[in-house]
């Protein structure tokens, strides 16, 4: 990988697994990546796919059910080995967390103000008078208008692209060093979404940003992300620039998702290839490939072993029969 | 605001005037005559109808009826047929009683039960939780009278803590009357609590679910500091919609406890009247609790706007 020498965060291996330790459910397996301080990275795949198990885990939020591995250097710095107060010390001040569901992230009983406040406060970095003043800063700079007025306002009280700009406002409050975006714009209209997108992208070079977009839409990784990381199953795909990922996937799970995008090169009457079947339940996976029995080059080998990544172009692709060594035809 | 207190203040009258026909038509029905019971088994005809019309209660029931309201609307709540004195005064008196018994009891179990269903959701599953909501049951299903008669045996009667009942009266200064009211307060205030234990522990570990907990942690807020700041405030409204609520069952309550303790409470009141026909302070009673329930849920109301802001939206409109 063409990294600087030090990354920023740098994931060895993370896999987060539920249920009875003899017969786990891996929610997520052997993810591993690295990027750079101020680079970005996007994490694809469908629900189920364990993107959002993922970005959990690096901000140490899982659900307590959940057992993870693997090491997540932060600033060199193993994250998984935090205890609760280290990680309270991290959350907010050095990663910053925007969800996906603007409507329900935001507390419906504090003002949108004192929630924007609320970090800068908990981490002492300012105290009340000038953590509001600070707040009232951000609501202008993340383009909600008469932020005067709006900083006293509750959530019920705005639309969801402008919840959703106190979202970003407030995760970017203590200039963190990277911003993990989960579906950062799946519950909003097509033309806030562009707004979203412009936003974070914008905030993105003005803070210096590290950030990692996961999300199922491609145009948005596309638009945020240099490198992209596919995720199917809790294993990574394939991986690479994004552009380059885009113009030619190597892997038969990347080109189904290609496929199935209602892009804006595809030829009229031409109708969208969805991927065949559905994504099994985490018990279901079949112990090689992930991919295996919805992919239709799929063989015995694949079913049984896990596939090595494999070189193509610029990109990694996990398959036995990546793209141009694929037999094809066999259903 | 002003159209909602105005049509709360509707609403408040038209519970009032529903509670007075109820309870004005159900002692006409209900069999027995206040003046021969006055009077005893030795009484004629004759006395018996001369005290009926001192009572007038030879007025047709409708006249009757009306005349009761016109006094309720002008305070005048009439004349104890059995002590013949003011219904006013003797209520007066006893609210002393029963008004600072039913809060203090309300407090002790919001004070008691909202602290241990905070701390039961936070350790949800564990052994403290199922202690705590063991201990819940265990006090839901036993009868407040019986707390009462525990608590003199064991504070008064063994270790001589306090009285054993009566009450001494404001007028001898706070510290001996609030000592009366103690054991009674707890002992309507324990069941009341074990219920607010479970609701809030309910609505705590609801709150718990919701997507912003995640994002007050993501700030790096610890689970404590997000379950005070965030959560808690979110998880009182169906809290305090029993509160509201409770307040009736602990006027309820009042009747045994101030039975059990020999206060001269609005409780022992009542039920002193219905046992002597006093059927005029048995519906200036029933009209007046009627009246707290209506105030006290009221001023639960204003509290919803306080706690959730989305709720005040509503209420405006």
């Amino acid at each position: 990988m063409s990294e600087t020498a030090s990354p920023l965060i740098a994931v060895d291996r993370l896999a987060v697994s539920f249920g009875d330790p003899a017969r786990p459910l891996a929610a997520v397996r052997q993810v591993s990546f690295t990027l750079a301080p101020g680079g970005t990275l996007g994490i694809v795949g469908e629900s189920g796919s364990g993107k959002s198990m993922t970005a959990r885990a690096l901000i140490g939020l899982l659900p307590e059910s959940a057992r993870v591995s693997g090491t997540v250097a932060f600033d060199g710095r193993d994250l998984l080995a935090n205890r609760e107060r280290d990680w309270e010390a991290v959350r907010g001040r050095q990663i910053g967390m925007v969800f996906q569901e603007p409507m329900t992230a935001l507390n419906p009983a504090h003002r949108i103000g004192d929630q924007i406040a609320e970090g800068l406060i908990h981490h002492h970095l300012l105290d009340r008078r000038a953590a509001r003043a600070e707040a009232l800063r951000l609501i202008e700079r993340v383009g909600i208008a008469r932020g005067r007025e709006r900083i006293d306002a509750y959530p019920h009280e705005l639309s969801g692209g402008q919840r959703q700009r106190v979202m970003i406002a407030m995760a970017l409050a203590c200039k963190p060093s990277l911003l993990i975006a989960d579906e950062p714009t799946s519950a909003l209209d097509v033309t806030i979404q562009a707004q979203i997108v412009e936003l974070l992208s914008e905030l993105r070079a003005e803070y210096g940003l590290a950030l990692i977009v996961i999300s199922h839409d491609l145009g948005v990784i596309a638009d945020l992300t240099e490198r992209t990381l596919i995720l199917y199953g809790g294993r990574v795909m394939e991986e690479g620039g994004t552009s380059a990922l885009f113009r030619a996937p190597a892997h038969p799970y990347t080109r189904g998702l290609l496929a199935a995008r209602p892009g804006r090169h595809k030829a009229k009457g031409e109708h969208l290839d969805a991927i065949p079947g559905n994504v099994p339940a985490i018990a279901d996976f079949p112990p090689g490939c992930p991919f295996f029995g919805r992919c239709t080059d799929g063989t015995e080998r694949c079913r049984l072993q896990v596939p090595p990544p494999v070189a193509v172009g610029d990109s990694l692709a996990r398959c036995w029969f990546p793209q141009g060594q694929a037999s094809g035809g066999q259903a | 605001m002003a159209g909602f207190l105005a049509r709360r203040f509707l609403g408040f009258v038209a519970t009032l005037l529903a509670t007075a026909i109820i309870v004005f038509v159900a002692l006409e029905i209900l069999p027995g005559d206040p003046a021969a019971v006055m009077l005893g088994v030795t009484a004629t005809p004759e006395t018996i109808a001369a005290l009926r019309t001192d009572l007038g209660l030879d007025q047709p029931a409708v006249l009757r009826f009306f005349l009761w309201l016109k006094g309720l609307a002008t305070a005048d709540l009439g004349e104890s047929y059995a002590y013949r004195v003011p219904v006013a005064g003797l209520i007066g008196e006893r609210l002393a009683v029963t008004l600072p018994l039913t809060l203090m009891a309300m407090g002790l179990s919001t004070a008691i039960g909202i602290p241990i269903g905070t701390y039961a959701a936070s350790k949800a599953g564990k052994l403290a939780d199922r202690l705590a909501m063991g201990l819940a049951e265990l006090v839901l299903s036993i009868p407040n009278f019986w707390f009462g008669i525990l608590f003199v045996l064991l504070f008064a009667v063994t270790l001589n803590w306090l009285p054993a009942g009566g009450f001494p009266g404001w007028e001898v200064g706070f510290g001996p009357a609030f000592a009366a009211l103690l054991l009674p307060a707890v002992a309507l205030a324990l069941p009341q609590a074990a219920i607010i234990a479970r609701l809030t522990r309910s609505s705590v570990l609801e709150a718990l679910a919701e997507d912003w907990v995640l994002t007050a942690r993501s700030k790096g807020l610890s689970r404590r500091a997000t379950l005070y700041r965030h959560v808690l405030r979110n998880a009182l409204v169906p809290v305090v919609t029993i509160l509201g609520l409770q307040f009736s069952y602990l006027i309820a309550g009042t009747i045994l406890i101030e039975n059990v303790f020999s206060l001269p409470g609005l409780g022992r009141l009542i039920f002193q009247a219905i046992g002597q026909h006093d059927i005029i302070v048995v519906k200036d009673l029933v009209v007046l609790f009627a009246g707290l329930v209506v105030a006290v849920n009221f001023a639960v109301d204003l509290l919803y706007g306080i706690i959730d802001p989305r709720l005040k939206r509503e209420r405006r409109r």
